[in-house]
């Protein structure tokens, strides 16, 4: 996990002469298949409830949890600790990132020691922030923090790393001030890279949280599913499951809209030309 | 726009550790005058062009401009690079303001696109452009602060014969209207003698020899004569020192 921090940077979609309805609906055809065989084999009985409740038992105990406001509850305070944790912890990244990408002198100051923090796992983290700031909010954010900040630190700092030299020069030369270089020439060449660790983030950030919640919380998705396994509740813990797919799934999404919006030139090739 | 300064390249060297790459160098450089550097590769023709840019520094020796300083002159100096170095994420207008939003930056973008025959393409990203449109763009951006000298370093190096053939005249056009001073940098000895004023030599790295532009540019045969000359030149005029190296190899 650590060591793929650094993906590659998205590659421009190559335009496929399927037809769109199909093309679309493709993606789709694997889960749907499954949730399709699964209810088939619980309802054939093939698949016990106790090991695998049916899709549908699922579907209605989402449907009681949520009239009865729990599940809402637990789904927001779960949402508030990931936003409020990853804007902290990429928050602190970006700018750290920024400013050692930049800075010569502030890179030997501080990357080889952030480095070194990188390598602890942050997870392993939680006993000692448990002790510090016993099992209230500020243990939970500030876990996602730590834990979302290095790779978006680290790719923040490899993108304006690798901007490409002769495009600065060229800048310099044409008379760019300092602030307009960054602006107009590193910091959308590093954009596609940050991006990247801001995505990568994302699926940290959901993680860090559902451990945080489930060894140590009195709500949220992470303390339904471990308070259902309490109870032997079987539907609410493959619905929290569920849940964080969904919740995994969404991210991406927007994380992929927003690469799409912020990167449209990547994407805009000869055939679409005046 | 101010008077275009005279260009004094005085006994200029430039050494990279144990490497030199230019010694030596004695050249002026006239007000509105169009010079081509050629020569063989390696021979500190772009070295030459990036200490007169001001992108690096003699190790010793001095330019100066108008026999002042750089810093007394401020000249304006604009390069275009062998490659294009288009910001990608920007659209070709945008490549040319900067995205600025001053209203005169941006009128006189709209202004130089129509002069590279572009004002279609000014919404378009650079992604989409052909290799040809993108130079045009390039040297629509040189052009766009008013320099007083214009260093191109091998622009057209990348485009076919044809496309080549139309940037030379498009460039020759323009460089001649705004009585700029144009630097060209070439492998091309036909390039040079067909566009320049004066083609020197660069060889043994310094400026070994230089002959006149032909009278008329658009005499073929005259052309073929200067760059044959040129040619020679770069060839044979060192011959011994080609052998040794041929020797030394085998
Ligand atoms: N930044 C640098 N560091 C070290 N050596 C360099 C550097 N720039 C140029 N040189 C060396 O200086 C010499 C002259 O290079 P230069 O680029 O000026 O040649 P050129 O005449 O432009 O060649 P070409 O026609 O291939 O572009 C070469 O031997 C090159 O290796
Ligand atoms: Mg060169």
């Amino acid at each position: 996990m650590q060591k793929s921090m650094t993906y590659s940077t998205p590659a421009v979609p190559r335009p496929h002469r399927q037809r769109p309805a199909l093309t679309a609906a493709l993606p789709f055809l694997l889960p749907v298949a499954v949730v399709l065989l699964w209810q088939l084999g619980s309802s054939l009985g093939w698949l016990s409830s106790s090991v695998l409740p049916s899709p549908w038992a699922v579907v209605k105990d989402g449907v009681t949890l949520t009239l009865s406001g729990e599940l809402p509850k637990n789904l927001s305070i779960s949402l508030y600790r990931a936003t409020v944790g990853l804007l902290i912890g990429g928050g602190l990244g970006l700018f750290l990132g920024f400013i050692n990408g930049t800075s010569r002198i502030c890179r030997l100051l501080l990357d080889s020691s952030i480095q070194m923090i990188r390598n602890i796992p942050h997870l392993a983290l939680i006993p000692l922030i448990i002790l510090w700031l016993g099992i209230n909010e500020s243990a939970k954010i500030s876990l996602v923090a730590i834990g979302t900040m290095f790779p978006v630190y680290i790719n923040t700092l490899n993108g304006i790393r690798s901007v490409d030299p002769d495009l600065l020069e060229m800048g310099r030369s044409y008379n760019l001030s300092r602030h307009d270089l960054f602006k107009k020439i590193i910091f959308p060449a590093a954009l596609p890279q940050i991006l990247v660790g801001i995505r990568y983030a994302l699926g940290v950030m959901w993680t860090t949280l559902i451990v945080a919640e489930t060894l140590s919380a009195s709500s949220g998705i992470g303390y339904m599913a471990t308070n259902a396994e309490d109870y032997v509740d079987m539907e609410t813990v493959v619905l929290c499951i569920v849940i964080y797919a969904i919740l995994g799934k969404v991210s991406d999404l927007v994380a992929k809209g927003f690469e799409a919006l912020l990167l449209d030139w990547q994407t805009t090739k000869r055939s679409e030309a005046a | 726009m101010t008077q275009v300064p005279e260009i004094t390249i005085h006994q200029v060297a430039k050494r990279y550790q144990t490497l030199t790459a230019l010694t030596g160098v004695d050249l002026t450089i006239f007000p509105g005058e169009f010079v081509a550097l050629v020569g063989m590769s390696g021979g500190g023709k772009s070295t030459l062009l990036r200490l007169i840019a001001d992108l690096e520094q003699p190790t010793s020796g001095q330019i100066l401009f108008d026999h002042q300083s750089r810093e007394a002159a401020a000249p304006v100096i604009r390069v275009m690079f062998q490659e294009d170095r288009l910001l990608p994420w920007m659209t070709v207008l945008e490549n040319l303001s900067f995205k600025s939003t001053d209203a005169k930056t941006k009128a006189a973008a709209v202004q130089l696109l129509a002069l590279v025959e572009l004002s279609d393409y000014a919404d378009a990203y650079p992604g989409q452009l052909s290799g040809g449109q993108k130079q045009r763009v390039a040297l629509a951006r040189a052009l766009m602060s008013h320099p007083q000298i214009l260093l191109l370093d091998e622009p057209l190096g990348a485009l076919d014969a044809l496309t080549r053939r139309k940037m030379q005249d498009l460039i020759l056009s323009i460089c001649r209207q705004q009585q700029l001073t144009t630097i060209l940098v070439t492998h091309d000895v036909t390039e040079a003698a067909r566009m320049a004023n004066r083609i020197v030599v660069m060889k043994d790295h310094t400026n070994l020899a230089e002959f006149p532009g032909p009278r008329n540019p658009h005499d073929a045969r005259a052309v073929g004569t200067v760059a044959e000359d040129a040619l020679q030149v770069i060839l044979h005029e060192t011959p011994t020192q080609t052998a040794q190296e041929l020797s030394s190899v085998s």
